[in-house]
């Protein structure tokens, strides 16, 4: 549907400023598990990113990763790597590809797939325990917190 | 980790020093009441592919739970030994028996060793029994009586009592003969990566036993010390009930306590700590 729609007024939406279509989790493009295209096409806040990051019932992601620049927020775990200077390692699309789906990049890795939406075992309602229809699968994060996330993260440089 | 040494904020050096500081188990030995003393660290069980220590729990904890251990009088767990200690006298049932009728007095403790080699087959049933399970056969096949839920206090509480008796014996449970199936199929769960976050057992307890997940240091997810007092639940927790909200913490939905598949479960979890002393009941955080 949505596809069809975008292609249909492609020549318009050229022409206009900033009103890509998300592109859904299924259609994402992993090169080399990077991901060159922007998810929304609107460019991410690197604040809302940080927040994202730093709070529980969002990303979470300091329950793994320590990040000096979040040195107010508690609690950072060291699960996986430090994510200071993360982009002097990394280039934008890497990162992106790294936030939408680790185990693109890092086969079997142990962090969560944050835009995937399909093939999990027994998924639940958040932390209820109570069971979610595959069909009905969210991704962790939207493609504009992404966006936010990868801001932020590019923001992280030490050279 | 890798990436640690090249932090350079002030902020994340503070942080990355508590981390370190908690990162590894600590180097302490537990002896109960200045008497029973606790294996908490021996070889791994030969079955065990990737980790050649095994360590209780009772290693990641801070100092004050640690010490809250040491001394029965201290630990909030014997509370429900006691309460089990008196409904071990108590007759219910149609057959008007006590368990002491058919298992002695608690002095004499006859069912000490007992929870060191539970889950086990069970011949007549032909299939794995928690030492749970066995408490409900007794219930209801020789008292008469109704089968007990299986995570109420009552048999929470019982469940700490044959943990007691047993304490400080080295976990030895059987993985071999008629019991093996069960156990492939509780080591299969082991390594399942479940809910949307895609984390298995495996995961936290096998890759990563030793760092923090959030404020929380990783154990290698030993049953040796159940049913265990939880300080953040102020009351004795039963080992499903763990398992249950370690795969709640997935995203999941996770298997029914006393489902034939926590049942292979426990089986497998307890084999990856033979070795370790029944420690039960416990104190965690
Ligand atoms: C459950 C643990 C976990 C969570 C939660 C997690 N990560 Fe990760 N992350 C890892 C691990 C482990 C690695 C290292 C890759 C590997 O070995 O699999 C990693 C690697 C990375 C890297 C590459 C770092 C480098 O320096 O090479 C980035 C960037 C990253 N994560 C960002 C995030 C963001 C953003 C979030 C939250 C939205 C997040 N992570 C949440 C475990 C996690
Ligand atoms: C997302 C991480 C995570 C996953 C996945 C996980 N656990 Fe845990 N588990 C924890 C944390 C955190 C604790 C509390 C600290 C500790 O003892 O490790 C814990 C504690 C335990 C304990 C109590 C240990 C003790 O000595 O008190 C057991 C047993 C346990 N887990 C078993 C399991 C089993 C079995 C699975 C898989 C079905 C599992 N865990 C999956 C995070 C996890």
């Amino acid at each position: 549907m949505k596809r069809a729609f975008t292609a249909a007024c492609a020549a318009t939406i050229l022409a206009l400023p900033v009103t890509a279509e998300t592109i859904a989790p299924g259609d994402v493009t992993y090169e080399d598990g990077a991901v060159s295209t922007s998810l929304t096409g609107v460019p991410g806040n690197p604040e809302e990113g940080a927040i994202v990051m730093g709070t529980k019932s969002i990303g979470n992601c300091v329950s793994c990763h320590e990040i000096g620049a979040l040195a107010d927020v508690p609690w950072q775990g060291n699960i996986g790597p430090a994510l200071d200077g993360v982009a002097d390692r990394w280039s934008e699309a890497e990162i992106r590809g790294i936030v939408a789906n680790a185990k693109m990049t890092y086969d079997g890795s142990m962090m969560p797939s944050f835009y995937k939406v399909s093939d999990f075992i027994r998924p639940g309602i958040g932390f209820t325990t109570k069971p979610l229809a595959p069909e009905d699968v969210e991704p962790l994060l939207t493609a504009q917190q992404i966006e936010d996330v990868v801001a932020f993260l590019v923001t992280l440089k030490e050279e | 980790m890798r990436f640690k040494a090249m932090t350079a904020f002030a902020g994340a050096l503070a942080i990355s020093a508590v981390g370190a500081a908690n990162a590894e188990p600590v180097d302490d030995e537990l002896v109960i009441n200045e008497d029973v003393e606790i294996v908490t660290k021996t070889d791994a069980p030969e079955h065990m592919e990737y980790i050649d220590e095994v360590m209780s729990g009772w290693l990641f904890r801070e100092d004050d739970t640690r010490d809250m251990q040491r001394d029965d009088f201290d630990n909030p767990g014997m509370l429900g030994v006691e309460a089990a200690m008196e409904t071990w006298d108590e007759v219910d049932g149609t057959a008007g028996k006590a368990c002491s009728d058919c298992h002695g007095t608690i002095d004499e403790a006859q069912l000490a060793g007992a929870r060191a080699v539970y889950p086990k087959w069970n011949e007549n049933a032909g299939e794995v029994w928690t030492i749970e399970t066995a408490m409900n056969a007794c219930r209801t096949e020789r008292m008469g009586a109704e089968a007990w839920d299986y995570n109420g206090s009552d048999m929470i509480n019982m469940s700490a009592l044959m943990s007691y008796l047993s304490r400080g014996m080295p976990m030895n449970v059987a993985i071999d003969g008629p019991a093996a199936e069960t156990w492939e199929k509780g080591k299969e769960i082991y390594y399942t990566r479940y809910g949307q976050l895609e984390l298995a057992c495996a995961n936290c307890h096998e890759d990563h036993y030793g760092d923090m997940i959030r404020a929380d240091h990783l154990s290698q997810g030993q049953s040796n010390g159940f049913p265990a007092y939880r300080l953040k639940d102020a009351k004795l927790v039963g080992l499903h009930n763990r398992f249950k909200g370690c795969i709640r913490d997935t995203r999941a939905e996770p298997f029914a306590i006393g489902s034939p598949e926590f049942v292979a479960l426990e089986l497998y979890v307890a084999s990856r700590g033979n070795g370790l002393s029944v420690e039960g009941p416990s104190v965690r955080n």
